[in-house]
């Protein structure tokens, strides 16, 4: 299992995998944001926490359709199935790699991106813990839809479309918590617990689910 | 408060508009399907098994 | 076929496709003439009983609005229990009635924000209020759409049927979720300025024309699901035949 979790972590890494076009991808949508709605840095320092949140959900929807495709293609995803290993974990492990090449990153780069958006050091912390606590749901649920479009020709646009409203949840919490952390009166425990909460209940049913479909696909 | 009777009316025209379209997707839908169905009846293609199995393609 | 014939003992009514048509054929009128009866009574009630001294003639709107919002989660019910019996009991009509519930629980859904609108825009001043119970059927809306979306990219109906089984399924557990979290989110950015809509004093005087349309709207949802499973099944039919002619007319090109 670990030696899974570090292969599929080294072919994201290393040949056009996702990891680094996501965090491209999730920093030209943050440059892109001021350009629309003007560089009036106390908009931009009010609306940051949101926009960061919305860039790393659109991110990491990015590279989902791959989470199961390639092994689809090469034929190593029969051999999975047939695996003594039962599949939920195998899809659980493959959840957490994909997690740790592209999430992980986006957290990683979120303060940068903060500091372009005119946030204090309070709201970026808040940013980073929240998204560091969302991000792995996001990347769970997409794996149901991932597994449910692994037999399409070109499933990409389709799984964001699946996935997008189920992850408003994720992203509802996600934001409040960081206005709740910026904000005094309102406090930050609730919506986080509630964040951390939804974070572990995606990580059983979407292994669960995601395993159902890539059987129920595979025959 | 009369001047709310547009509203009331177009919304009651979506539903009509709504509901009709459903009925005649549907209708139509199976109408078609029928056609096809007796087509190849006529073609002389038949269910190999018009007994109890009935669980084609499923 | 093993399989089936297992449903078969199970199920042995409904199980078998040729005896739901037998059945459709047989129930499907009745069902219509009722359909088409409760729908005369609730409309005439609608427009014959008062407009409500608050909300004036628009009341009459949630007479619509009222059974297409109910409408909308029931054929999500509907939906998600085919989607169990799919993927537990291997029913072999329950692909074919959820598949046919998609497009009609989305036209109802559609039906519901587009008469609440309607609604809205009087009552509220705006087309358009992020309002909790709005935005969870919105969204409610982008599922029914991203699962019929589904359903026509995939080309194997069988296989296609058990995936997005597995998706609706998901997306079941998750409506109490989104809908306690869009209200979490309209409590913390929306101070309760909205109108609240109907409210457990309701009248008589409204509810019966309410209860009438509610009941004939269900009655017309039944009627066009059980019509459009038939449709499924002539179309699985016409397609199998026309491998099947395909499959004829390959051999005996081959034979002598």
């Amino acid at each position: 299992m670990i030696a899974l979790f570090f292969r599929d972590l080294k072919l994201s890494v290393r040949a056009g995998g996702g990891a680094m076009i996501g965090v491209l991808f999730f920093m030209t949508i943050v440059a892109v944001i001021p350009f629309g709605v003007g560089p009036d840095l106390n908009l931009l320092a009010r609306i940051g926490p949101a926009i960061l949140w919305i860039g790393a959900l659109l991110a990491s929807l990015l590279g989902l359709d791959r989470l199961f495709q390639a092994e689809r293609e090469d034929g190593s995803l029969d051999l999975l199935l047939m695996q003594e290993t039962p599949l939920l974990l195998t899809v659980f492990v493959k959840c957490a790699a994909h997690w740790a090449a592209t999430g992980l990153p986006l957290v990683v780069a979120s303060p940068f991106l903060g500091l372009f958006m005119n946030m204090n050091e309070l709201a970026i912390g808040a940013t980073m813990l929240t998204l560091l606590a969302g991000t792995p749901a996001i990347t769970f649920i997409g794996a149901v839809g991932a597994a449910v479009a692994v037999a399409l020709p070109r499933g990409g646009l389709l799984v964001s479309i699946l996935v997008l409203p189920l992850a408003v949840p994720v992203l509802i919490f996600g934001v409040s918590a960081v206005y709740a952390a910026i904000q005094d009166p309102a406090p930050f425990l609730p919506p986080f617990m509630i964040l951390v909460a939804i974070t572990l209940f995606f990580a059983v049913i979407g292994p669960v689910a995601a395993a159902a479909a890539l059987r129920h696909s595979a025959d | 408060m009369m001047s709310h009777a547009a509203y009331v009316l177009s919304s009651y025209a979506v539903a009509v508009a709504t509901v009709a379209g459903l009925v005649l997707w549907v209708v139509g839908d199976g109408r078609a399907r029928q056609r096809e169905l007796k087509a190849l009846e006529a073609a002389g293609i038949r269910r190999r098994s018009v007994e109890a199995t009935g669980g084609e393609s499923t | 076929m093993s399989e089936n014939s297992l449903a078969i003992r199970k199920f042995s009514d409904l199980a078998n496709p040729t005896r739901f048509l037998a059945l459709a054929a047989r129930v499907l009128p009745w069902l219509a003439v009722l359909t088409v009866l409760f729908f005369a009574v609730g409309l005439w009630l609608s427009f014959t009983t008062e407009g409500d001294y608050q909300q004036g003639e628009t009341v009459r709107i949630m007479y619509v609005h009222v059974p297409a919002a109910w409408l909308s989660m029931m054929c999500y019910t509907v939906m998600a229990i085919s989607a169990l019996g799919t993927l537990v009991w291997r029913h072999p009509l329950a692909d074919v009635s959820a598949k046919a519930a998609a497009p009609i629980g989305a036209s109802f859904t559609f039906l519901a924000l587009v008469t609440g609108s309607l609604w809205g825009k009087p009552m509220w001043g705006t087309w358009w209020v992020w309002d909790a119970r709005l935005t969870s059927v919105f969204v409610l809306f982008l599922m029914y759409l991203g699962l019929i979306a589904l359903n026509r990219a995939m080309e194997d109906p069988a296989r296609s049927a058990r995936v997005s089984a597995v998706l609706v399924l998901v997306g079941f557990v998750n409506i109490p979720i989104i809908k306690f979290s869009v209200e979490w989110w309209n409590t913390l950015h929306q101070p309760a300025s909205v109108m609240r809509l109907g409210g457990p004093t309701i009248d008589p005087e409204f509810l019966w024309p309410l209860m009438v349309m509610a009941i004939a709207f269900t009655l017309l949802f039944f009627s066009l699901h059980i019509a459009a499973m038939r449709n499924e099944i002539w179309r699985r039919r016409v397609t199998s035949l026309r491998r099947q002619a395909a499959r004829n007319a390959g051999r005996e090109s081959l034979a002598p």
